[in-house]
């Protein structure tokens, strides 16, 4: 019996606007004007409130920071195909999401002040708190896709994570078990091409992240994750199978983190200034631009009008943030179970006397 | 009222509440056609179908999270894992995320869900197989641990683990799965979580243990008079219970499988220096395994506390 190849695979990447601003009409996504404003609303918003964090940040009034920029584009455009009501399992790097979703801009700057109650999801939006625990939220959303499919509900699932987590023995067994059923779920990852100080290549032999859905049996896509307008196409189609029974995708969003790891993080460590100013070159929102001035949707008033109408709203937010009085101390011990047993009672009540 | 042992009264559990409410659902490896392998899903798959008794892939965090992730849609899972050595691939899910759901958003969401394991020596089974490791899970703030230690409260305590709204560790002594039967009604009972059982009492000293060691603490008693309690919940503990024994007695005698140094017969010893060390004529004692890994068959009656170590244990107590 002679040797065969049994298997052979393909990986295709999606690209749709071009740093020129050009779009590629055949691929491009049916998208009215004002929804291509709006895209382009949010990510100014998205932008702008990531500027505001870091500052906010330097000066003390919040905590921790992951800068997003550079990666809006991945999160707005994903965002913009959910439904409201569809299932969120967020990572920590996702700020633009929740600001496309519509989660309420005071709750963000709250949370990542040391506040957990920012983490309070409004009803009506089913987007899980922040899961600093790289990569392990992944089959949260499996999990809920099962469920989705149990109850017969239209609602699609998806996860939000970045390429350090697509090392995790959680993605493996998410995924794992997420195409041995076919669950209507859709895997999200932002290729920022860092994790800390790794790189990508340093993550993983393989060329792409995209075709390690291959061996879990079911589809994977990179798409410039820069492109706002390919991240959205793959992910409306992905939801759509998954509403339809295809089954899970797995999108990587190649994309690029333009700041710091976080707040307290030295990137300039690790590598090369270079690097960073080609990649800030591809900025997801200078493209957009150009091609909305190329049609004419925006001007340069227009431009000048949604920033600052971006920086009036993110400074309400911040106000309303800072105006929320901090957690009282039992805040800790609220939530823990349903029920506090006798010694959480005990211990809750006994702070206030510092009892030992 | 039919008597079962404890692997059938579990299996009862699941599916009286399996019957009465369709958000619980059983997954796990092997819990479907082959009816795990204990028995303890036995039926569960022609009764309910295989939406609702998933037999899963080899991937404990996995079970797990998905277990989380269906709760937090809100189902009421009950995951098992296949036998405790196996948990600790899913110390991640549990400890970082089924616990702290409910915190984390505020109230927004919780994991109702009960994770079963068969727990603790006795079947002779290879490395892993026999692991005693209830204490983790207890120093854990947001999650549950129950151990029953006969058919009838098996029954009991796992209607409550599943009708709990936020999650339960579930620790099923292999020991007990098939040695003693009861009689164990069909009809709706709960035992409450978080609540122990006095199984015999005395003025001399008390015994506290649970699981599997109470046969023989019930046995190494009989020359005292002894108050035995059974913890059933291990977190949170029944303070009150223990509390007013001790002082009562005066004397305490802790017994576990599990090794002894951070055993929860620590927490027991601590809690009881705390709030009655006035009240206690001697020291606190701890009959446990020894401070190694639980051995394969030959070995394990050795590293077990037997009814001689706990005897010498009140002995000595008894001296005060
Ligand atoms: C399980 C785990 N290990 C380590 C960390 C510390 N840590 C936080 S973010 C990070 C890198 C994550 O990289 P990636 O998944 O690519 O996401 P990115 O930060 O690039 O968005 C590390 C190592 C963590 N939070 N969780
Ligand atoms: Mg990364």
């Amino acid at each position: 019996m002679p040797e065969r190849t049994i298997a052979t695979f393909t990986i295709k990447r999606l690209e749709i606007l071009d740093d020129k601003g050009n779009a590629d009409e055949r691929l491009m996504p049916s998208l009215e004007e004002v929804d291509i404003r709006r895209m382009y609303e949010l990510l100014v918003l998205s932008r702008t409130f990531d500027e505001r964090a870091l500052n906010l940040q330097r000066e003390g009034r919040i905590g921790t920071y992951p800068s997003i920029f550079g990666q809006e584009a991945a999160q707005v455009g994903s965002a913009y195909a959910l439904d409201k009501s569809d299932w969120v399992f967020p990572s920590f790097r996702e700020t633009g999401m929740y600001i496309a979703m519509g989660y309420p801009l005071p709750l963000l700057f709250q949370y990542w002040s040391g506040d957990e109650r920012g983490l309070i999801s409004p009803q009506g939006l089913n987007i899980l708190p922040v899961s600093v625990s790289v990569g392990t939220h992944i089959p949260h959303a499996v999990g809920a896709a099962m469920a989705v499919r149990y109850r017969r509900d239209r609602a699609a699932v998806i996860a939000y994570f970045g390429d350090g987590a697509s090392s995790k023995g959680d993605f493996h067994e998410g995924f794992t078990i997420a195409g041995a059923f076919r669950l209507p779920v859709v895997f999200l990852c932002q290729n920022n091409q860092w994790a800390i100080s790794m790189p990508r290549e340093r993550q993983t032999a393989a060329d792409t992240l995209a075709q390690k859905a291959l061996a879990y049996g079911f589809e994977g896509v990179q798409v410039d994750g820069n492109d706002v307008f390919a991240v959205y196409r793959a992910t409306r189609e992905a939801l759509e199978k998954a509403r339809n029974g295809g089954g899970p995708t797995f999108i990587e969003c190649y994309t690029y983190r333009l700041s710091h790891h976080t707040t307290s993080d030295d990137a300039s460590r690790y590598r090369s200034r270079e690097e960073v100013e080609q990649w800030k070159r591809k900025d997801p929102i200078d493209r957009l631009e150009l091609l909305m001035e190329k049609r004419g949707l925006l001007s340069g008033k227009d431009r000048r009008e949604v920033k600052e109408r971006s920086l009036e709203i993110i400074d309400a937010a911040v106000r309303e943030a800072e105006s929320v009085p901090p957690p009282g101390a039992d805040e800790m011990f609220l939530n823990l179970v349903e029920k506090p047993s006798r010694r959480q009672s005990k211990q809750m009540t006994g702070m206030k006397n510092a009892d030992v | 009222m039919p008597t079962c042992n404890m692997v059938q009264a579990i299996n009862l559990a699941l599916r009286e509440e399996m019957a009465k409410d369709d958000r619980v659902l059983v997954i796990g490896e092997d819990v479907g056609m082959d009816g795990g392998v204990f028995r303890v899903t036995d039926g569960l798959l022609g009764e309910f179908g295989p939406e609702r008794v998933v037999d899963m892939p080899l991937a404990e965090s996995g079970i797990v999270g998905a277990a989380v992730g269906m709760a937090l849609y809100g189902l009421r899972p009950v995951a098992e894992i296949q036998f405790m050595g196996f948990i600790y691939g899913s110390f991640d899910q549990i400890f970082s995320h089924a616990a702290r759901m409910r915190n984390r958003s505020r109230g927004r969401f919780c994991c109702p869900m009960v994770i079963r394991t068969p727990y603790g020596s006795g079947i002779k089974a290879p490395e892993l197989h026999e692991e005693s490791a209830e204490a983790f899970f207890c120093h854990m703030p947001g999650i549950k641990v129950v151990v029953p230690s006969g058919p009838f409260n098996a029954k009991g305590l796992l209607v409550s683990a599943i009708r709990d709204p936020d999650p339960v560790l579930f620790l099923e002594p292999t020991r007990l799965y098939r040695l003693v039967r009861e009689n164990v009604p069909d009809e709706e009972y709960t035992l409450p979580l978080g609540k122990a059982r006095i199984v015999k009492e005395g003025g001399d000293v008390t015994v506290i243990a649970w699981g599997s060691m109470l046969e023989r603490v019930v046995k190494a008693v009989e020359p005292y008079s002894a108050d035995v309690i059974d913890l059933m919940t291990l977190s949170p503990f029944d303070e009150e219970t223990v509390l007013e024994s001790v002082r009562k007695t005066g004397r305490a005698v802790i017994v576990h499988e599990a090794a002894k140094t951070c055993g929860f017969g620590a927490e027991l010893a601590a809690t009881i220096a705390e709030e009655a060390i006035l009240y206690l004529r001697g020291p606190v004692l701890r009959v446990t395994g020894y401070d190694v890994h639980v051995p394969l068959a030959k070995l394990v009656d050795s590293y077990l506390p037997g009814v001689d170590r706990i005897r010498k244990a009140i002995d000595e107590i008894m001296r005060y």
